[in-house]
């Protein structure tokens, strides 16, 4: 009962760098997505959450190798390389690009695109390929007519609806979106997330939002996991980990996020993220951290369950490494 | 209240018009179809004082950064007055140009493509001086440019001054762009989506910064699409919309009291960052229309959840609505 849709265990992806020496771009990332769930993945730029789930369409560039698993309903899709994603690749998970605008080919038309997943999966042909476009366009909201528009006559949030009709044509269950409203209006914004809600439940979807904006996970989802250099550093209800957040992280990037009523101080984190060409030391937070301690500095700490449903990766929660020090 | 202290507004500008031409393309152009122009700015009047931060709000297209260029003079205006320290720089050029450009600096969105990055901060920093024949000899320029770095938070300035864009963090690479232009002494800092392209971390510090500048006597016009930051920094904030500001007030009137049908549907779809914050998003439908085509009576009124039949005909101008305090102002005949 209720068995995740996808399981992601210990993903690592390590990028090849010109100038010699790795990237290790994501750290050993376990998660799990639940059937119909709506699943944040929230941090800042650099902290693997692209990559993640760039690994998990078996999209990352030929510079990039990978390790871990990732079961999509038992199965591993990354065993054998591109032989085992790409029957899973826009039928079973499907993906929503970063802005909009690059995501399609500006030469080509707008139906001809959302029409070739089915195409290369043999879904679809001749008439009834045409048919399914229109459709798939009135529902995201588009006149089935302007299929035959070019990229450029849309504006950015029919780009991005007409994205969501592509990621839908081959009916996936696991659909990835990656800042999707980013470069957005705060209107059109606000129409594309309730879409994309809207789609989740009458597809049966469920989605990992991908986003620097708390804000939006906090509204849109009901799970999220917070990453920072390459690893998820905390994990839980969105509930919890803006009303008990239990890694400084969390707290301090809420504190950071500026809010419409919000009469506390925004504060700034200091520093910066570490270089992930380098190993690291102790925990990657700690530099910037305002509660570090003793063990921080050496150790690393795992991402330990520090409640129902929720875990961190802070010596804060570790009552021998408090008392230890 | 506004901190008005009975001088002269520092910026004041009034009914202001900005348009361009749209093309006609070759066989327009032949056939003599007749010329066109969009007004993206469609007749705006605002001020800002000594000390005092207003945001000007608005999504693509409603004439926001238009506004800002053309109080640097980067656009030229059609119509309208600009006044700077009560002096009409509308139509300056030349020595008043010039003038207005060294009083009137500009913090661009980008802080990755506003420094040359052949360019040590030194030298990035100390290049307006330059421009504008200032700041005396060699000795006098390091010792201002010193001073604009610790100004902006670069401390201490001799681990930055020999650095390279390519060397520096986006937040720091914003704080020189500011320190280039603090360098001058400017009265009046007009900052373009200043924190859109950092990551949430470090955009606190920057606008903390900026709030720091306000405090010690600049004035600051800050255009942004985010209302959250509006309303945590801008002591006021007029909302555009196509062209128009539709309200305007105390920063805290604004959000916490809107008058104006859009600006309730703009605060209503702002993500909060708690879960359990009981929003009733009003999702307008469709995208702010096209400004060559700019609907008759008020211009809000197609997608307006509250229109009228009135509204189709009349253009609403800015007043008090009911119920608002003084310096609120509101362009809606049913607010």
């Amino acid at each position: 009962m209720n068995e995740p849709v996808l399981t992601v265990e210990d993903l690592h992806v390590w990028f090849e760098l010109e100038r010699g020496g790795e990237l290790h771009a994501v750290q050993g990332v376990s998660f799990e997505l639940r059937p119909g769930e709506r699943f944040g993945l929230v941090g800042e730029s650099g902290c693997g959450k692209t990559t993640t789930i760039l690994a998990l369409m078996g999209l990352l560039p030929s510079s990039a190798s990978v390790a871990g698993r990732v079961l999509l309903d038992g199965e591993d899709v990354l065993a054998r390389g591109e032989q085992s994603v790409s029957p899973h690749r826009w039928t079973d998970i499907a993906m929503v690009f970063q802005g909009a605008m690059n995501a399609f080919n500006p030469v080509k038309r707008i139906g001809d695109q959302i029409a070739e997943p089915m195409k290369l999966h043999g879904l679809a042909e001749g008439r009834s390929t045409r048919q399914r476009v229109g459709e798939l366009l009135e529902r995201v909201g588009i006149p089935a007519a302007r299929a035959s528009s070019y990229p450029h006559e849309f504006s950015g949030g029919m780009r991005q609806r007409a994205a969501l009709a592509m990621a839908l044509a081959c009916k996936p269950r696991v659909l990835l979106a990656d800042e999707p409203t980013t470069a957005l209006d705060v209107m059109v914004q606000a129409q594309i997330l309730q879409l994309l809600a809207e789609l989740a439940d009458d597809f049966g979807l469920s989605l990992v939002l991908v986003t620097h904006d708390l804000p939006i996970v906090a509204q849109v989802c009901e799970r999220a996991a917070v990453m920072y250099a390459g690893e998820i550093v905390e994990t839980g209800s969105t509930d919890s980990l803006y009303h008990d957040p239990k890694h400084p992280y969390t707290r301090l990037l809420f504190s950071a996020t500026p809010d419409l009523y919000g009469e506390e101080d925004v504060v700034s984190i200091p520093g910066t993220p570490p270089r992930l060409d380098r190993e690291l030391v102790g925990c990657p937070f700690a530099p910037r951290c305002d509660r570090v301690f003793e063990p921080c500095a050496s150790i690393a700490p795992p991402l330990r369950p520090t409640g129902a449903g929720h875990a961190a990766a802070c010596h804060l929660n570790d009552p021998v490494m408090r008392v230890a020090s | 209240m506004t901190s008005g202290n009975g001088s002269a507004p520092l910026l004041e500008v009034e009914d202001l018009v900005t348009s361009f031409p749209v093309p006609r393309g070759v066989v327009g152009t032949i056939r003599g179809r007749p010329k066109l122009a969009v007004e993206a700015v469609a007749g705006v009047s605002f001020s800002v004082r000594k000390g005092e931060m207003l945001a000007l709000v608005g999504e693509s297209g409603s004439g926001k950064t238009t506004t800002a260029q053309t109080i640097l003079r980067l656009v030229k205006p059609e119509s309208g007055a600009i006044r700077f320290r009560g002096e009409e720089i509308t139509n300056a050029s030349g020595r008043g140009l010039r003038s207005l450009r060294r009083h009137v600096q500009l913090i661009f969105q980008d802080p990755y493509e506003s420094l040359d990055p052949r360019f040590r901060v030194r030298a990035t920093v100390e290049e307006p001086l330059l421009v504008h024949g200032e700041g005396g000899g060699a000795r006098e320029r390091q010792r201002r440019v010193r001073e604009a770095l610790v100004r902006a938070g670069l401390t201490p300035p001799e681990l930055f001054l020999d650095r390279y864009p390519h060397e520096l963090s986006g937040g720091q690479r914003q704080r020189v762009a500011i320190a280039a232009s603090l360098v001058l002494d400017p009265e009046l800092l007009v900052a373009d989506e200043p924190v859109s392209m950092l990551d949430v971390s470090v955009r606190a510090g920057i606008l903390t910064l900026l709030d720091e500048l306000r405090s010690s006597g600049l004035g600051i016009l800050m255009i942004t699409h985010d209302l959250s930051t509006a309303a945590h920094y801008a002591d006021r904030i007029a909302v555009m919309y196509l062209g128009r500001i539709v309200e305007e007030g105390p920063a805290r009137d604004v959000i916490t009291s809107p008058k104006h049908p859009y600006t309730r549907a703009l605060l209503s779809v702002v993500p909060q960052r708690d879960p359990r914050a009981a929003a009733t998003p009003q999702i307008l439908t469709g995208e702010t229309p096209n400004p060559i085509a700019v609907p008759v009576g008020c211009r809000f009124h197609p997608r307006c959840p509250i229109a009228i039949p009135e509204c189709r005909d009349v253009d609403p101008e800015l007043r008090v609505p009911a119920g608002a305090r003084a310096g609120h102002l509101a362009a809606c005949i049913r607010a």
